[in-house]
């Protein structure tokens, strides 16, 4: 069991959580995830690691809720616990094993989106703490749904925000963002890392492939298992079959198939939405106890 | 009694039908008359073949004897003496292939029924709550095992009665392996079998620490090093799934055995209650032909779908158990033998749609001692499903040997381990299916068993009887 040691609301629909596991706080880097099982009845669902404490013993996550697995997660309260914690899982970031002098010289381009911007913090943070520059884009519908503003302005040396609506920032998706600062702000970027909804990493790779700029990308797959013995994580990249969860979740954006990703990711939908609706029922038959 | 001696006591099971739509156990086990008819027909034969048959050696005509006269505890107790799974390996083993197959009855009749008299002595014990365990004085050496499936059930279970401190490491959130997430419920029911023999370890004493994946959360040199394990196990089987590498497996509705069954099984997606969504198929092909693919079919039958097994040799060769095959028939599972995929088609939404497959015929004898499959030339057709399930078999994880420096593995992955487990590193020991590739439950406590001899070895020579720490 792991208690959940703190847990706060970050926006209307997304929230963080510490969670105590030392032995996952012990080991994770920048780039990997964790698999959480909420309950008894629960899935087993994926989610980054969006900052460790190792002397604390917890791990940072920050959920979207979606349904049924997430608003159990949601449910719990500061004090509860979760059944299951397992990671760190996947490789880390590739910078993990690269030269600090070399990656100074780099200009880095972190692009984050809605839920995706937690993961890009500790990232940006190992970086930033190794005196390695980074500008970050962070892209959300609107403005209520902008996260961790404050927490990613400490790490990066710009901060761009943009939302869909205009309601905050730069007014238009982050791929216009970014477009805007290479084309007409005089931006020279030698690596991006987008993390965020598939959709947008999949445009993303596109701007960035026109663009000429190295993309990285962190990839969510359907996962069961997380340990490669499942294969529901299968993606291609460059032609080859990978496993997100042991060959990635981070790939090169220009090599991935993000139409075989997207169509894969709704392999489920008809079912979870069935299960969603029942935890919906169970809910409100309890009298909408939480 | 009208029944011949030649005769095997037939044993109860589920009706077909009705087990086709339920996910309860189909083999119900003999009555205490039952067993006791049944071991009276072993001769206790002064030689007694059906040992050298088992590859734990169990005293076969002793615990049978026991049946024999209606003493069932010290049946079980004889069954504890060589092996800590019995009610799993009587339900699972292929014992028409090990003791049974050089059984002297089966010379003229059937082979005395060893499996299902082993499966009554364990549940029996079970039903009636009696222990087995007996631990010697603890002798302060501290073990790591990494998996929870049989092969490190079996070395925990023997190290611990040897009074080490043992504790198991696993990565899935269940103990047990392939036991509870492979095979389903209908053959071995977890919670009354495999979680009781999991619950028999730690009161030996065993810890039990789930959600820890070696090589991630935790590496070897750690637990050596700064754990201060004097030795480990590594019985990580060996979860893999293999693909064919043809065209269109990557389509929506193609799913590998081991999703397809850890959906099911340890995450019990069958059950409404449960959070874990599956998808059932209405038109499964289940690609392979061993007991993976068997389980795999068994399954999307029971789910509701109409299911067929795509086999490229012939009913002849078909590795999986004999018994299993039958039960698969009998409930409604069809067969292609003598068919291989060359292609999966899909729809415009790149959903499977059907199987673009080729016929075969079977040439001469390959390197395994079984024809090899040709395919026939312009024998291609379209086989229509919306599921394809591949079963074509399992590797190790490569995980903790890259993780773990100087362990060395073969060309199939597989850990290198001799005949008492020892492996390339010192004090790291391996067995089970993590060292011979896919296997069976048996073998992989044989090589536990032998590890767990090697390891008490290894520490005994190296730090003496008992730790000074
Ligand atoms: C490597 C990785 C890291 C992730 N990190 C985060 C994170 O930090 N924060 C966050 O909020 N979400 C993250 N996700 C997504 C998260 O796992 C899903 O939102 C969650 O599983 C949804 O479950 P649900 O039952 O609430 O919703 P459901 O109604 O079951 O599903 C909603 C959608 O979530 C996706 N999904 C469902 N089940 C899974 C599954 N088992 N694995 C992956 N995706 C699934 C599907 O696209 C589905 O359509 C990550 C996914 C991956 C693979
Ligand atoms: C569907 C199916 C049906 C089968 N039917 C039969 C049958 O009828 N009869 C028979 O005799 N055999 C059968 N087998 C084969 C048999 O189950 C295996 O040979 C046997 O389970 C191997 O035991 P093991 O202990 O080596 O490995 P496993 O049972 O595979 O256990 C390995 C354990 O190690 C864990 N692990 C892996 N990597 C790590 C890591 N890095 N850190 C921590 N833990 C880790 C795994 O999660 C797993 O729990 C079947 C197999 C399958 C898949
Ligand atoms: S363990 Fe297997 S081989 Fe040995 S006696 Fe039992 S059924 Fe036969
Ligand atoms: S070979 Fe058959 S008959 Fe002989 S002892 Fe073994 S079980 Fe009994
Ligand atoms: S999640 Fe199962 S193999 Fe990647």
């Amino acid at each position: 069991m792991y208690k959940i040691v703190r847990k706060r609301e970050l926006a209307s629909n997304i929230f963080e959580a510490d969670v105590l596991a030392p032995r996952v706080a012990n080991s994770a880097q920048p780039g990997q995830f964790v698999i959480v099982v909420a309950d008894e009845t629960g899935e087993r669902i994926p989610l980054t690691i969006c900052d460790y404490d190792k002397e604390e013993g917890t791990v940072n996550i920050v959920v979207q809720r979606m349904g049924c697995s997430t608003k159990k997660m949601d449910a719990l309260e500061e004090g509860d616990y979760l059944k299951d914690f397992v990671g760190p899982l996947g490789r880390p970031s590739d910078f993990v094993h690269e030269d600090i002098e070399e990656l100074k010289k780099k200009n880095i381009l972190f692009v984050a989106g809605g839920v995706g911007t937690a993961p890009v913090y500790p990232q940006a943070k190992w970086l930033h703490e190794r005196g390695v520059n980074v500008d970050i884009i962070l892209g959300a519908q609107t403005k209520d749904l902008v996260i961790l503003e404050d927490k990613l302005g400490s790490v990066a040396e710009n901060l761009y925000v943009c939302t869909d609506d205009g309601s905050y920032g730069f007014k238009g998706m982050v791929t216009h963002m970014l477009e805007e600062l290479v084309e007409n702000r005089g931006k020279h970027y030698d690596l991006v890392i987008s993390i965020g909804p598939m959709i947008m990493m999949k445009f993303v790779a596109l701007m960035t492939e026109k663009l000429g700029i190295k993309t990285i990308v962190s990839l969510n797959p359907i996962m069961v298992d997380g340990t490669g013995m499942c294969g529901a994580c299968r993606v291609t990249v460059g032609n080859e079959t990978k496993f997100a969860c042991v060959d990635g979740p981070e790939f090169d954006g220009h090599l991935v198939d993000f139409d075989e990703a997207l169509r894969r990711q709704t392999q489920y939908k008809a079912e979870e939405t069935k299960i969603d609706e029942r935890f919906e029922e169970e809910c409100r038959a309890q009298g909408g106890a939480n | 009694m009208s029944r011949s001696k030649f005769e095997r006591v037939p044993i109860a099971e589920q009706d077909p039908k009705v087990r086709a739509t339920n996910f309860d156990e189909v083999c119900l086990g003999y009555t205490e008359e039952e067993a006791i008819e049944e071991a009276k027909r072993c001769i206790q034969c002064k030689h007694h073949p059906c040992i050298g048959g088992c590859p734990v050696d169990i005293d076969i005509p002793r615990f049978i004897h026991h049946i024999a006269e209606g003493e069932f505890e010290e049946a079980a107790h004889v069954l504890a003496e060589y092996t800590a799974l019995p009610a799993v390996c009587g339900r699972v083993c292929p014992q028409e292939d090990q003791c049974e197959v050089v059984c002297v009855r089966g010379i003229r009749g059937d082979a005395v029924a060893i499996g299902k008299l082993e499966r009554f002595a364990a549940d029996w014990a079970r039903a009636n709550n009696i222990e087995l365990g007996q631990t010697k004085e603890k002798n302060g050496f501290k073990v790591a095992v990494i998996g929870s499936g049989p092969a490190g059930i079996t070395c925990a279970g023997e190290l611990a009665k040897e009074g080490y401190d043992v504790t198991i490491f696993e990565a899935l959130h269940e103990p047990g392996g392939v036991l509870v997430y492979g095979i389903p419920e209908f053959r071995l029911p977890t919670d009354e079998v495999v979680k009781h023999e999991i619950g028999n370890l730690e009161k030996l004493g065993v810890k039990i620490e789930t959600n820890v994946v070696v090589g991630k959360t935790i590496t070897i040199d750690e637990l050596l090093n700064d754990e201060g394990f004097h030795a480990i196990f590594i019985g990580s089987g060996a979860g893999l799934p293999i693909f064919m590498g043809i065209p269109g497996e990557n389509l929506n509705g193609v799913f590998s055995a081991n999703e397809y069954l850890t959906r099911n099984n340890l995450m019990k997606a069958f059950r409404d209650d449960y959070d874990t969504p599956i998808k059932a198929g209405d038109k499964v092909a289940v690609i392979g032909g061993g007991n993976v693919a068997m389980d795999a079919a068994r399954t999307a039958l029971r789910l509701g779908a109409e299911t067929w097994i795509v086999y490229r040799r012939t009913e002849k060769e078909l590795p999986a158990r004999v018994e299993e095959v039958h039960h698969a028939k009998t409930e409604g599972i069809k067969f292609e033998f003598l068919t291989s995929p060359v292609e999966i088609l899909g729809d415009e939404d790149g959903w499977v749609r059907a199987i673009r497959c080729q016929r075969m015929e079977l040439g001469e004898p390959d390197e395994s001692g079984r024809r090899r499959p040709i395919p026939i030339e312009g024998s291609e057709f379209e086989f229509d499903v919306d599921t394809v399930i591949m079963a074509l078999g399992t590797s190790p994880n490569p995980l903790i040997p890259s993780t773990t420096e100087g362990l060395d593995v073969n060309e199939w992955q597989c850990v290198i381990a001799d005949d008492e487990g020892q492996t390339s590193k010192e004090g790291v020991f391996a067995g089970g299916d993590v060292v011979t590739g896919s296997a069976t439950v048996i073998l992989a406590m044989g090589a536990g068993k032998k590890a767990a001899a090697g390891i008490d070895k290894y520490i005994k020579e190296k730090y003496g009887e008992k730790s000074h720490a």
